[in-house]
């Protein structure tokens, strides 16, 4: 007799006794999360790869994606949410992880924490490594790591408690009580559950003509409930993010154009869709010639990717300053080089995914995103509808990094709901997200910069092209801002820079934290080192003799009268950089294969657009009951925009932030505080808090006739107003209340002033920049070519420090993400399409970071704060490779720098 | 499409009923099965093997050991093993991640057959054999011989791994892995080194065992090296020769001349692990 488990499969979940019959080869992951409800459990690559689905089966950490669910039968199961809710270990976890802003976009934490806490079951009091062996299979991309091992590991929390939490309080997030509790709803944790699924049909080539075939007889055969395809867009089959570059297909027709393009879509029933397969769609395909490198793309009789760019050139952006030509001419020394970095994944461990429905006429979407009002505006284009008949509504986003700024599932989760009129779900797969969205623009520099005898640069010529793949996305961004960025914060008097975006069959190169700058600073900070080793004069002094300073003009002749931080930043790094030397040096003096580097770099990020618009709306209401809405649009995938924005609204309104409800980015009922991109968020979002948060003040003061100085307290059903031993109550019930329910309601618009770039890029590009400078210490075994960064120190001038903890956050993340970048991140298509081949750091390859704060208030940021994000991660690939350099004698001029790599060069220099 | 079941048997030998039939698929920890599984599922039943008797555990047997095919990675981490052994803990240890050694089984590391697979090269180094039943018996074959290439091993249908044999190693022998990756957790191999030593009252190597992962398509043994050092204090340098065996390909993680070059040094210092010496030189 055929012994088989029933169809009935039974287990203990959290507790309690569960029964389901799963489908053969369903995972324990499908089946806790579709069939159990049990969301907390995240499924970030179902490939074992990520650990984001980590569950205790019988006490041990396994990831449920792995498990087929009959497989459970009999054991007990736990999960995150389970956990935190039942065993006091659990709940002590979660605290220390709001404490230390462990939890960024908490798409990993569920991971994390589970993993943890089979850890902290056995080893109370676990050293750095016991915590790093056991978090080792669970990836995050936005910490760094550092917080999450401070939480496990039970270290002082660095938030404090702060009854006010206005700017400058390093509170705990807002928001962070959902993510370390299992609640936080991301793209796929919002579906109904009745929501037909969504498949892909996608480009298995780089270039390739297709015919699609019987498509009814298809959708009969499968059972399916509607195939999409170009005919179905009802209105402009095309996307883009920049006027004059909207290019993309949602559907191809005719021709893809890189592996990976949307080609089709299938909608069925949940039931029968996990038996689809791709496979048996009616396309035929003929293969075309493809060009995936750039100087294919620009050769004579290369194929064209878009009629209207000859050349396969997407556009391209100047800027010249003085006369660069005399100025190398004159230049007591010279170094010059090729650089080149590959492209790179923004590997977010949340895939695409969102859900849709129609709900009486109009089509509402729900999806992870960094810019809802942009998927608004794209919709309206792509269905050809009215604006006010389409809802974007955000969900929790589990990372972004600039990729989810594109609308990626929204199209075809509007259009599939639209065809259907039932509720649509739609989740990448891994390896779909990896093909499909935009990347870091791989990027071929040559650069030459010279300097005096005295040390200053006399002139910097630089030439870059970079891949932008088969579509614009933010290419033309890229193209515009590298010219403007590529001198570093220095002063560099005579300049020229040109950048141009290429067309290839590969996937659209996109937005990625930095916009091209972190690849045009690899260059630029790499020959710095070489100047100043040839000029005989210390790296870090000579780029302090360098540093940008108040009104001195930057290579596009605008003048700062104040806020140029980076000179601070480097003297911050002295001390550090004197002490690791030494050690350095006294590492070195023994005679293993291990040497140890130092180096030092530098960078600058203009927050916000470039010489464009850019302006944000907050918009707030107080509630006859006494609750202060801040409608908070500015997207929070991870970065802290919901804590900070309202720090900075509370402390203009002057009441404590834990006096606010916050409303996100729906649509319907919040305005639009722009794109989460640029590092425009805390700068120009906070801006317009600040103005909503002073208008608010200034129309509660008025009421009772209050001067600027009064106290608003704010309390049940009414606002009290003091003001010396004076105290006026506004009840607000007796105030009229308006169509959104409010008595009183602000909405203020701020637009940071910037002035148009001349043909020779001259001109106001930003109202404000924010500085950075790294250190890296590493140690490169040097007969096997590995590289281990042993410390780093980053010194960012952010004005003034809305929440210094969550500085510390964003610091960390993007020196891992930087430090990713530099030795082992590089996006093969065809190749490197999962998280297996292609390696983001984990908890054990990031060491120790030291933050340092630099205030240097700016004239343009909400009390003299500055944007950060993107500022991180630009010093830090070149802070690595200046210490391999420093460690090595070898300039490394090809990133990643795998250990093959550094030792074939050091080879080439004769360290065999 | 006929429907496919999944089978969870209790005993080897309705296990092996069912794998006779054919149209099944074995499956244990899932991690390799997953990973490779194609859109619309499986198109085979599923015979779940973790809850056969028997087939999980370590123990000591006559002249030596037997690891049942189902036992974990983390079991092998765990077991109380002798000092030969430690390079398969090692290894055990450097098995993808937590997650995957609580789940992932010691067979079925073998027969996926990857070259990089963490567990074969200190398999091979302690002298691993596969025993293999089917319906119609069973055989032993020596692990060298059961992968056969990428992605084959000596398995017909009808056919499972249901234990390896590791002889007892040699009085005082030590074992040591080392693996080689670009980054420190969930890592493919670019190159790893399993090798087991034991040495004579006068502190020479009479026993060598060294085996090399992810630079042939099967993780191979140096034998020339391993006679190299028999009568040595473990100081052989590491020739050309002596790699003869392998066959290393240029791919992502490194070039075949980059996984020679750092093949060698890693012998080395493995060899100076499992000697007791410090590796870091």
């Amino acid at each position: 007799m055929d012994k088989r488990v029933d169809a009935e499969t039974m287990f203990r979940l959290n507790g309690r006794d569960v029964r389901l019959a799963p489908r053969v080869g369903e995972r324990l992951s499908e089946a806790l999360r579709e069939r159990l409800g049990a969301r907390d459990v995240k499924v970030g690559c179902n490939a074992g790869d990520c650990g984001a689905c980590t569950v205790l089966v019988d006490g041990a950490p396994v990831c449920a994606c792995l498990m087929p669910a009959q497989q459970a039968a009999g054991a007990e199961v736990e999960t995150l949410a389970g956990l935190v809710a039942r065993e006091p270990l659990a709940a002590d976890l979660a605290r220390r992880f709001e404490g230390q802003g462990a939890a960024q976009c908490g798409i990993c934490t569920p991971g994390m924490m589970v993993s943890a806490v089979a850890l902290l079951r056995e080893a109370p009091r676990p050293s750095e490594g016991e915590v790093m062996d056991a978090l080792g299979g669970v990836l995050c991309r936005c910490t760094g790591y550092r917080k999450i091992i401070d939480a496990v590991m039970g270290r002082a929390p660095g938030a404090v408690v702060d009854a006010d939490g206005h700017m400058g309080a390093a509170i705990e997030k807002l928001d962070g009580r959902v993510k370390v509790t299992g609640a936080e709803r991301f793209g796929d944790d919002v579906a109904t559950a009745d929501a037909l699924v969504i498949k892909v049909i996608r480009s298995p080539h780089a270039h390739a003509r297709f015919v699609l075939g019987d498509l009814d007889g298809f959708a009969t055969r499968e059972g399916v409930e509607a195939v999409l395809t170009a005919s179905d867009v009802p209105g402009v089959n095309l996307f883009g993010t920049i006027p004059g570059f909207v290019d993309q297909p949602v559907f191809a027709e005719g021709v893809a154009r890189f592996r990976g393009e949307a080609v089709a879509a299938v909608v069925g029933t949940a039931e029968v869709m996990a038996q689809f397969d791709p496979a048996r769609f009616p396309v035929e395909w003929e293969v075309l010639p493809d060009v995936q490198g750039m100087a294919e793309a620009m050769a004579d009789g290369a194929p064209q990717l878009h009629v209207a760019r000859a050349g396969n050139v997407m556009c391209g952006g100047f800027v010249a300053h003085g006369d660069v030509g005399a100025a190398l001419e004159r230049a007591h020394v010279v170094a010059e080089g090729e650089f080149e970095t590959g492209f790179v994944e923004h590997a977010y461990i949340e895939p695409e995914a969102g859900f849709a429905q129609v709900v009486e006429g109009r089509v509402e979407v729900h999806a992870c995103t960094q810019a809802p009002v942009m998927d608004l505006d794209t919709l309206e284009q792509v269905l050809g509808m009215e604006r006010a008949r389409i809802r974007v509504v955000p969900t929790a986003t589990g990372g972004g990094f600039g990729s989810k700024l594109d609308v990626s599932v929204q199209p075809f989760l509007a259009i599939a709901a639209l065809k259907t009129g039932r509720p649509v779900r739609i989740t990448y797969e891994r390896t779909e997200s990896m093909q499909s969205t935009t990347k870091r623009h791989p990027s071929r520099m040559n650069v030459r910069i010279g300097a005096d005898a005295e040390g200053r640069i006399s002139g910097l010529r630089f030439d870059g092209i970079f891949n932008t793949g088969a579509y614009a996305s933010w290419g033309p961004t890229v193209a515009n801002r590298v010219p403007v960025h590529a001198s570093g914060p220095y002063a560099v008097a005579d300049y020229r820079a040109e950048a141009k975006g290429i067309h290839t069959h590969c996937p659209p190169s996109g937005a990625f934290r930095g916009f091209g700058v972190p690849q045009a600073a690899v260059a630029q900070e790499s020959l710095f080192d070489e100047l100043a080793d040839r000029l005989g004069i210390d790296r870090l002094e000579f780029r302090i003799r360098n540093a940008l300073a108040n009104g001195v003009p930057t290579v596009c002749g605008q003048v700062f009268a104040q806020g140029v931080g980076i000179r601070a930043c480097l003297e911050a790094l002295r001390p550090a950089w004197q002490a690791e030397r030494a050690k350095a040096a006294q590492v070195n003096a023994g005679d293993g294969p291990v040497r140890r580097g130092v180096g030092v770099a530098a960078g600058w990020y203009g927050c916000g657009n470039t010489s464009l618009p850019n302006p944000s709306t907050i918009k707030a209401g107080v509630r006859a009951d006494g609750r202060i809405v801040l409608h908070q649009g500015a997207a929070d995938i991870g970065q802290g925009a919901n804590t900070v924005i309202a720090q900075i609204f509370a402390t203009a309104l002057g009441v404590p932030v834990s006096r606010l409800d916050l409303v996100g980015g729906d649509t319907d009922v919040t305005p639009d505080a722009g794109k989460t991109s640029a590092s425009r968020q805390t700068f120009v979002s906070g801006n317009a808090a600040r103005l909503a948060g002073e208008a608010l003040r200034a129309q509660i003061l008025q009421r009772v006739n209050a001067g600027e100085d009064a106290v608003i307290v704010p309390g049940e059903g009414g606002v009290e107003v003091r003001e010396g031993a004076r105290a006026e109550r506004i009840e607000l019930a007796t105030l009229e209340t308006d169509a959104e329910g409010y008595v009183m309601r602000v909405a203020e618009s701020y637009d940071p002033p910037t002035k148009p770039l001349d043909a020779n890029g001259q001109g106001e590009p930003y109202a404000q920049f924010g500085y950075a400078a790294h250190l890296c210490v590493l140690e490169v075994d040097t007969k096997l070519g590995t590289v281990k960064p042993v410390k780093f120190v980053a010194a960012h001038d952010v004005g003034h420090a809305v929440n210094p903890l969550l500085i510390e956050g964003q610091v960390e993340g993007g020196i891992a993400q930087g430090m990713g970048m530099a030795l082992m991140e590089e996006y093969l298509p065809g190749r490197t399409e999962n998280l297996h081949d292609y390696l983001i750091p984990t908890v054990g390859d990031m060491p120790p970071v030291e933050t340092l704060i630099i205030e240097e208030p700016d004239a343009h940021g909400p009390y003299g704060a500055k944007g950060l994000g993107e500022h991180v991660l630009i010093p830090t690939a070149p802070s690595v490779l200046n210490a391999i350099r420093d460690a090595t004698g070898v300039q490394m001029r090809r990133l990643p720098v795998t250990p093959g790599r550094l030792k074939a060069a050091m080879g080439e220099a004769g360290h065999a | 499409m006929s429907q496919i079941e999944y089978f969870a048997p209790g005993d080897l030998g309705e296990a092996l009923d069912i794998l006779s039939r054919g149209g099944v698929r074995p499956v244990a920890g899932g991690t390799d099965f997953y990973p490779g599984l194609s859109a619309g599922g499986p198109r085979e039943s599923l015979l779940d093997l973790t809850r056969i008797d028997g087939l999980r555990g370590i123990a000591r047997q006559d002249g030596g050991w037997r690891i049942g095919a189902a036992t974990r990675w983390s079991d092998v981490v765990r077991a109380d093993l002798p000092p030969a052994f430690d390079g398969l803990r090692a290894a055990a240890r450097e098995v993808g991640s937590v997650q995957i050694q609580n789940a992932g089984t010691v067979a079925g590391n073998l027969v996926n057959g990857s070259p990089a697979a963490d567990g074969v090269p200190p398999l091979l180094a302690l002298g691993a054999e596969v025993e293999i039943a089917s319906a119609e018996g069973r055989r032993v074959v020596p692990l060298e011989r059961f992968i056969m290439g990428v992605r084959q091993v000596d398995l017909a249908p009808g056919e499972m791994v249901v234990a390896l044999h590791l002889p007892e190693p040699p009085e005082g022998a030590r074992g040591a892995f080392s693996k080689l990756g670009s980054r420190a957790y969930l890592v493919i191999s670019i190159v790893m080194v399993g090798v087991v030593i034991a040495r004579d009252g006068a502190g020479r190597i009479d026993h060598a065992r060294v085996a090399v992962g992810a630079c042939s398509p099967v993780a191979r043994r140096l034998p020339a090296l391993e006679a190299a050092l028999v009568g040595t204090v473990g100081d052989v340098a590491v020739t050309a020769a002596h790699l003869e065996p392998l066959s290393p390909i240029d791919d992502v993680r490194g070039s075949g001349a980059y996984r020679l070059e750092a093949v060698a040094e890693l012998i080395g210092r493995v060899v100076r692990q499992a000697n007791g010496e410090s590796c870091d030189g």
